[in-house]
């Protein structure tokens, strides 16, 4: 076999070649359902063709409390290209672990496939989307120019909010709450001149006697 | 534990794998004449003795050194590869076909990085791995020490989870815990980074037995009021079709899964890594759907009703456009990981738990079987419509459908076939007859260049030491795959490794210029290989028997001797450069829209 080593140079490249294919009837001569699915697999009325709506979801995740495991969680979302709001992480009552709390929007299936994935992760515990009624909170630190000490004073108080450092040039408040209620009150000190803000995102629990998350390890 | 980390579902034994096998005893009496655990690294590799580990393939280097060290005293067969590339697709391929876990090594740094290919292509194929990577001293990490990689943050997104070994006296237990994760549920690759300092460190305890995490409890049986649910839409679907994904394969499910599609009387179709949970000679096969799959595969899946779907995850080269597939149909979707059901192709029918246990329970459920007469005889009608049957005209080159037809020909039907990535392997799985499963290994989801020779030597070890030294190990290639891996056939020669490597050898990086051809109007930008070396001349000069074959009359008798040759050989094959691969579905079109010939794109 190895004999025919004469190297040829009219080799056969493919260049030009067209070769015959396969036989059968072609594309077009082939019956096709007129049936139709949307971009998240979902069989649609090939007529209306519209896409989910969005929404938010908040997640409470119960996770081992080990190195890595924030990293873990930031990853999957940006990998899986999930649209996160906020995403906040703490201690619980117990040592061992910990608490991630995410406000994603997504259409439905998406918030399903956040969660699944999520759940997939060696050191999560137990996922849970939690309801409307749930307490969700969150702290907002606005640093404004400490012209107006006394009207900034008033107007923290009116968000159930307070200073919480002042000097001649500048007045630190804070505020606690629900999304809406530090917005407008961002919107608020807007006049007084804003130097700096931090927010942190949505911390929730369950609301009542519900527990937040489904299981906790047996053990 | 799992019933899918070692081969015999009956066990609940996590450890039993080799401890039964005789050239090797690892019974509890064998313990005492075992050196006692000393150091971190010995601990590692009693846990894997213990997890009934035979073999592990990798490179050597300074930071795993006291790995390999502890692996000089172990029954453990190593084999040192060329590239440690080749060493995680030798693990993948290995652990495909014996049923478990494959195990390979690595040093920190560029080892480690060099194991990134075969770990991200065992991920997507969901193929259960166990990498073992050394790292530099625990108080250097994050100091850009030599060869220091943060092994840890490059590869947790490419596995099922990854450990940094924390001490000596538990460094054991992770490797263990790490093991029994990549083979339990749904299967994939794990990694332990192992700091020099944990695996020299003194440790004065035995492991303890290889035990998943206890945060890792994937469900295994169905809902039963959704069964039920799922039994009635079987028995009133009216074009019911079985999709069997490679999960099926990995749940060891294949037999139950052809008893119920034949008692039921459904036609099946597979996916790619799918091939071989159904006997392609079986009538109610169709082979396998997706981009480049048969076009009664196609056909079938387009016009069905209910789609039952078995252990797949909807790839898009199976799916094609994701608003044109499967667009009649409701899908019943079994699957171990609750991820995948409606990830890409919403379930009305979903069912989770283990492919063999679910079946089971739709089976139990059913009252009668779906009447399905009309919709066997259309898919059979597209059977005769759409053959398979290529051209081979006297003045055209060497065919190579041919060559693939002529190696199934010459060997059993337990022979297991990898490839590398492009045409060849698509001509290797269109044109082979695959009857069993674990006989077709590949890289689907990744599409890795180069997986073919490595996963060759993974497979014959695997099937050497399963006792069927008689079973061929038949590797196609191309010639820009081939090049990418051949290093490896250094250790096939050392080795002494009974594979014989196929080289569809056209010149070109094929699949590439058949897209050029058909989408960028021939321009042949960085596709052409005439410059490749003369394989079967290379082949001998690593030691392996070469053939070269230019013509129809000389494939019989090269087949022949390169398979009686008891070891490594080539066989350079020069083919058609201009053959194409068909049916092709193009990306994102509708699988029924399958395109034939180039004009038809
Ligand atoms: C590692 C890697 N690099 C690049 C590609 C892109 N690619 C897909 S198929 C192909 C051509 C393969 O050529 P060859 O191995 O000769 O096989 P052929 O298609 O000619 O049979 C290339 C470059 C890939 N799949 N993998």
């Amino acid at each position: 076999m190895s004999s025919d080593r004469t190297t040829e140079t009219e080799s056969n490249t493919a260049e030009n070649v067209h070769r015959t294919g396969l036989k059968g009837p072609g594309p077009d001569e082939r019956p096709h359902p007129q049936g139709r699915r949307n971009s998240q697999g979902i069989r649609i009325d090939p007529e209306v063709e519209a896409e989910p709506d969005t929404r938010e979801a908040v997640l409470s995740a119960l996770v081992l409390n080990e190195p890595g495991v924030l990293a873990r969680a930031s990853g999957l979302f940006a990998r899986r290209q999930f649209n996160i709001e906020s995403l906040t992480v703490g201690t619980t009552q117990s040592e061992e672990y910990s608490r991630i709390t995410l406000v994603i929007r997504e259409p439905e299936p998406g918030i399903e496939q956040a969660k699944k994935q999520l759940e997939k992760l060696v050191p999560v515990i137990s996922v849970t989307e939690l309801t409307d009624e749930a307490v969700r909170r969150e702290l907002a630190l606005i640093k404004i120019e400490g012209e107006h000490p006394d009207q900034i004073a008033a107007v923290a108080e009116m968000y159930d909010g307070r200073v919480v450092d002042a000097c001649a040039d500048a007045i630190t408040v804070e505020v606690t709450g629900p999304k809406n209620t530090i917005e407008n009150a961002l919107d608020t000190f807007e006049r007084f001149g804003v130097r700096e803000i931090v927010r942190t995102g949505t911390a929730a629990l369950e609301a009542g006697a519900n527990a937040t998350a489904k299981h906790w390890p047996d053990e | 534990m799992s019933e899918r980390a070692t081969p015999t579902p009956e066990t609940d034994d996590p450890t039993h794998g080799a401890a039964d096998t005789e050239e090797q005893p690892r019974t509890d009496d064998a313990d005492d004449e075992r050196p006692p655990v000393t150091t971190g690294a010995s601990s590692v590799v009693r846990a894997l003795e213990a997890a009934g580990v035979e073999a592990a393939f990798g490179v050597q280097g300074g930071a795993i050194m006291p790995v390999y060290d502890a692996l000089y005293d172990s029954p453990i067969r190593h084999v040192m590869m060329a590239h440690e590339q080749g060493a995680s697709h030798a693990a993948d391929a290995y652990g495909v076909v014996k049923g478990e876990p494959g195990v390979c090594l690595a040093t920190s740094g560029p080892g480690a990085t060099n194991l990134v290919t075969g770990i991200a292509d065992a991920n997507m194929d969901s193929d259960a791995v166990l990498a073992l990577t050394g790292q530099v001293p625990s108080d250097m990490v994050g100091s850009d020490a030599f060869q220091e990689t943060d092994t840890i943050g490059v590869t947790a997104p490419i596995t099922k989870h990854n450990y940094f070994a924390g001490d000596a006296d538990t460094v054991g237990d992770t490797v263990g815990e790490a093991f029994a994760l990549a083979g339990m549920g749904r299967p994939g690759p794990t990694l332990v980074d192992l700091p020099k300092d944990v695996t020299q460190g003194e440790a004065g305890r035995e492991p303890g037995p290889a035990r998943p995490p206890k945060t890792y409890n994937p469900q295994m049986e169905a809902d039963e009021q959704d069964v039920k649910v799922a039994a009635r839409a079987i028995e009133n679907a009216e074009k019911p079709l079985l999709l069997f994904g490679g999960g099926v394969i990995k749940a060891n499910a294949s037999k139950t899964a052809r008893a119920f599609a034949i008692d039921h009387g459904i036609p099946v179709v597979t996916t790619m890594p799918g091939i071989g949970s159904f006997p392609e000679d079986h009538e109610l096969c169709l082979s396998w759907a997706g981009m480049h799959g048969t076009g009664y595969a196609n056909m079938a899946i387009t016009h069905t009703d209910l789609l039952i779907a078995v252990g797949t995850r909807f790839d898009d080269r199976l799916t094609g456009g994701i608003d044109s597939f499967a667009p009649e149909a409701e899908v019943l979707h079994i699957d171990i990981d609750p991820a995948e059901i409606s990830k890409n192709i919403h379930a009305d029918y979903p069912l989770v738990g283990d492919a063999g246990r679910v079946i089971d329970q739709v089976d139990t459920a059913m009252e009668h079987s779906p009447d399905a007469r009309e919709w066997r005889e259309q898919c059979g009608q597209w059977k005769e419509e759409y053959p398979m049957d290529y051209a081979a005209p006297s003045d055209e080159p060497l065919k190579p459908q041919f060559v693939v037809e002529a190696f199934d020909e010459a060997t059993a039907d337990d022979t297991i076939v990898t490839t590398g990535v492009g045409q060849h392997q698509m001509w290797a799985s269109q044109y082979w007859t695959y009857r069993e499963p674990r006989t077709w290994v590949s890289s689907h989801g990744l599409g890795t260049m180069g997986y073919g020779l490595p996963a060759a030597i993974g497979a014959r070890l695997a099937a050497d030491q399963m006792g069927q030294e008689d079973r061929s190990v038949v590797c196609f290639d191309g010639d820009g795959s081939f090049l990418m891996t051949m290093q490896e056939l250094s250790v096939a020669v050392r080795e002494n490794m009974d594979i014989t490597v196929a080289v569809l050898n056209n010149e070109y990086i094929g699949m590439v210029r058949q897209w050029q051809d058909a989408f960028y109007e021939g321009r042949h930008m960085a596709a052409e290989y005439n410059w490749c070396p003369e394989f079967d001349r290379l082949a001998e000069a690593f030691g392996a028997r070469g053939w070269r074959v230019d013509d129809y009359d000389q494939v019989v008798d090269a087949v022949s001797e390169a398979l009686a040759y008891d070891g490594p050989s080539v066989i350079d094959f020069h083919v058609d450069p201009g053959e194409n691969v068909y049916p092709m579905v193009a990306s994102g079109a509708p699988n029924g829209k399958f395109a034939l010939s180039e004009d038809q794109l």
